[in-house]
């Protein structure tokens, strides 16, 4: 079990190898078991209920404000949502929260999957569960003390990577030069990284844990040297886990909301676009954060809450994936 | 050729490698590559850890150092007068949490319980994805959600208790998860005893199943509190902060940790005002890990034997 939430657990086989005696069987049918099935059941369904009714009491509020948008949702830059003629859309959210999630995959993946060969294959015995838990506990700390130690103390000592890459790769449109002084797309993408490394460690390292003796010594007898052994025996077997724990830690990485609130220089309204990694802007969740004093009105809080919407349909998305990458792997390995 | 399960990797490679000759240099030299790259992947992982935690205490220490500190609220004072101190928004996060709990924890231990005893096929299934969903959703759009239901919907104020069913929403899933792990390790056979005495199914669980998977389960619960107590966007949204001492659920403004931390972010160029700021952030994050720990002390304490 880990602090990070996420675990193969649906793996883990039923007691004794066998399923436990179920449904029928099992019950007697009395009043009692009846009542406890029930309310099971009845948890079952609490739980199918909650999320298809997020689904819909978001789309439910945010069609009016859809339907009063005078602009295009999906490709205007503009966000005015007071008054007769509001104007909304989500391209530059969707191009910060995505950029972002990216930058933090791109670092955190590698280095949690080092990681997580370090703490299986590598570290000596008397280090690896300290190992795993200094680890899980990056994922303890609240996401505001993230926001509070990266604009505080991180970013000024980031700073200087930053200009150093817009002096030397500053003719590609993604490193080009920008005044920004405060947090950029690339900073938050390297704190995102670190928020979501002890996901990606948690899973892989798991599934890593679970390679079959025989594959690795079978390896090694063949005279493979021990980062051989892991390249074709560990890794391969880890890698819907791997890819399964990407995707979760992505779905993290997108909708975080207030480490990035904290962070990010949001720019004054009418700035041209750039590419720039070494921009500011907004996330979907950090838009939503900075203005929630501003949902007085429902048409505000609808266009705000259609945002959201956004966000749950990527998040779901990225989630569904990671699911059934999981699901996949379970077929093939029983 | 048989081989020892319990003998160590690199025993195993000791023995074979030199027995058949070293393997090329080029080989030699990549996999002592990858052992660096290894130990220096743990080695920056670890680095962000000490980097906060070193950061919080030296900047907050020493307003935890003062009585008043747990004892006063913030009443009357403003961002560039010193003194006061974080009880109202200890008060208000404990209590969050506590309601929170309360809501969640029967809900998600049954859910579990439905999952491993109760549910197979479709709709198991079902349950199993959405509880995957319900993990990955933002604590952004939950609060979105509590907000579309409790305030555009229902017309109320913006109160502690919405607070609470939006941390509800977060807290479910990972509770589900720890959880079901934990039921699931409960040996079959007490399962079988059990019903051979001729003890219904539903007692079997209640008397039987929970009370052996309990210490799990209650580590589960703690590692779920301390992960909601440290959300911060539920509140942006849902609960105003206020400077005074408030206990009411249902009535008026909630401080607690994560918002007293937010209001002051924009003054820290005010001693004051930062020290406040980094006090309470080290009280948030001393309360969370007292619940890490508990949670670790009972899982060693009274894990199911097998």
């Amino acid at each position: 079990m880990s602090i990070t939430g996420v675990s193969v657990a649906d793996e883990t086989p039923s007691p004794g190898g066998r399923p436990p005696l179920t449904g029928d069987r099992a019950g007697t049918g009395r009043f009692g078991d009846r009542l406890f099935g029930g309310a099971a059941t009845g948890a079952g369904v609490t739980v199918i209920a909650l999320v298809s009714l997020i689904g819909a009491f978001l789309l439910w509020q945010a069609i009016p404000a859809l339907a009063r948008n005078e602009a295009n949702f999906l490709t205007s830059r503009e966000w005015v949502v007071a008054g007769e003629h509001p104007r909304f859309g989500i391209v530059e959210l969707l191009w910060t929260t995505v950029a972002s999630s990216l930058i933090a995959m791109a670092i955190a993946v590698p280095v949690g999957v080092c990681v997580a060969l370090f703490i299986t294959q590598y570290a000596p015995r008397w280090l690896s569960r300290p190992a795993a838990s200094l680890v899980d506990l990056l994922a303890a700390v609240p996401s505001i003390i993230y926001g509070l130690w990266g604009l505080n103390t991180f970013l000024p000592v980031e700073k200087p990577l930053e200009e150093f890459i817009q002096r030397w790769l500053g003719w590609f449109p993604l490193f080009s030069m920008t005044s920004i002084s405060g947090g950029t797309i690339f900073f938050i993408g390297i704190v995102l990284s670190i928020m979501v490394l002890p996901i990606v460690t948690a899973l892989s390292r798991e599934v890593f844990a679970q390679t079959p003796v025989t594959h690795k010594e079978g390896a090694l007898a063949l005279g493979a040297t021990k980062w051989e052994m892991i390249r074709t025996a560990v890794l391969p077997f880890g890698r819907p886990g791997v890819i399964s724990a990407a995707m979760l830690a992505l779905g993290r990485a997108l909708g975080e909301t207030i480490a990035v609130t904290f962070i990010v220089s949001t720019l004054a309204r009418g700035t041209d676009w750039s590419w720039s990694l070494f921009n500011g802007g907004e996330t979907f969740a950090s838009r939503i954060a900075n203005n929630a004093a501003e949902f007085d009105t429902p048409q505000k809080a609808g266009a705000f809450i259609a945002a959201g919407l956004v966000l749950f349909v990527l998040t779901f998305i990225v989630n569904a994936i990671a699911r059934i990458v999981i699901e996949r792997r379970k077929a093939f390995s029983e | 050729m048989t081989t020892t399960n319990s003998r160590p990797d690199a025993a195993v490679q000791g023995t074979l490698a030199s027995g058949l000759g070293h393997p090329s240099r080029g080989r030699e030299f990549r996999d002592q590559a990858a052992r660096i790259v290894m130990w220096a992947a743990f080695f920056l992982a670890v680095i962000p850890l000490v980097w906060i935690l070193f950061t919080v205490v030296s900047k907050g220490f020493h307003l935890l150092l003062e009585s008043q500190w747990w004892t006063n609220s913030q009443r009357g004072i403003t961002s560039r007068r010193a003194g006061g101190g974080a009880v109202h928004a200890i008060q208000g996060t404990l209590i969050q949490a506590a309601a929170t709990a309360a809501i969640a924890v029967p809900i998600a231990v049954m859910t579990a319980i439905y999952l491993v005893e109760y549910g197979r096929g479709r709709f198991a299934k079902a349950v199993s994805f959405m509880v995957d969903i319900l993990t990955g959703i933002p604590s952004i759009v939950a609060a979105l959600f509590i907000y579309a239901l409790w305030v555009t919907t229902f017309g109320f104020q913006r109160v502690g208790f919405a607070v609470v069913l939006a941390l509800v929403l977060l807290m479910i899933p990972t509770v589900v998860r720890s959880t079901e792990e934990m039921l699931k390790l409960v040996p079959n056979e007490l399962r079988e005893a059990s019903y051979a005495l001729g003890v219904p199914k539903w007692k079997t669980i209640v008397k039987v199943v929970l009370p052996t998977a309990f210490s799990g389960i209650v580590t589960g619960i703690l590692l779920g509190l301390a992960r909601v107590m440290g959300e911060t966007a539920p509140l942006l949204i849902l609960g105003p902060y206020t400077k005074s001492i408030a206990t009411d659920l249902f009535g008026g403004l909630m401080p607690t940790l994560p918002t007293m931390i937010n209001q002051d972010r924009n003054e820290l160029a005010q001693a004051a005002a930062a020290e406040r700021v980094w006090a309470a952030a080290l009280t948030l994050i001393l309360l969370v890990l007292v619940l890490n720990i508990a949670g670790r002390v009972v899982a060693r304490f009274g894990s199911v034997k097998k």
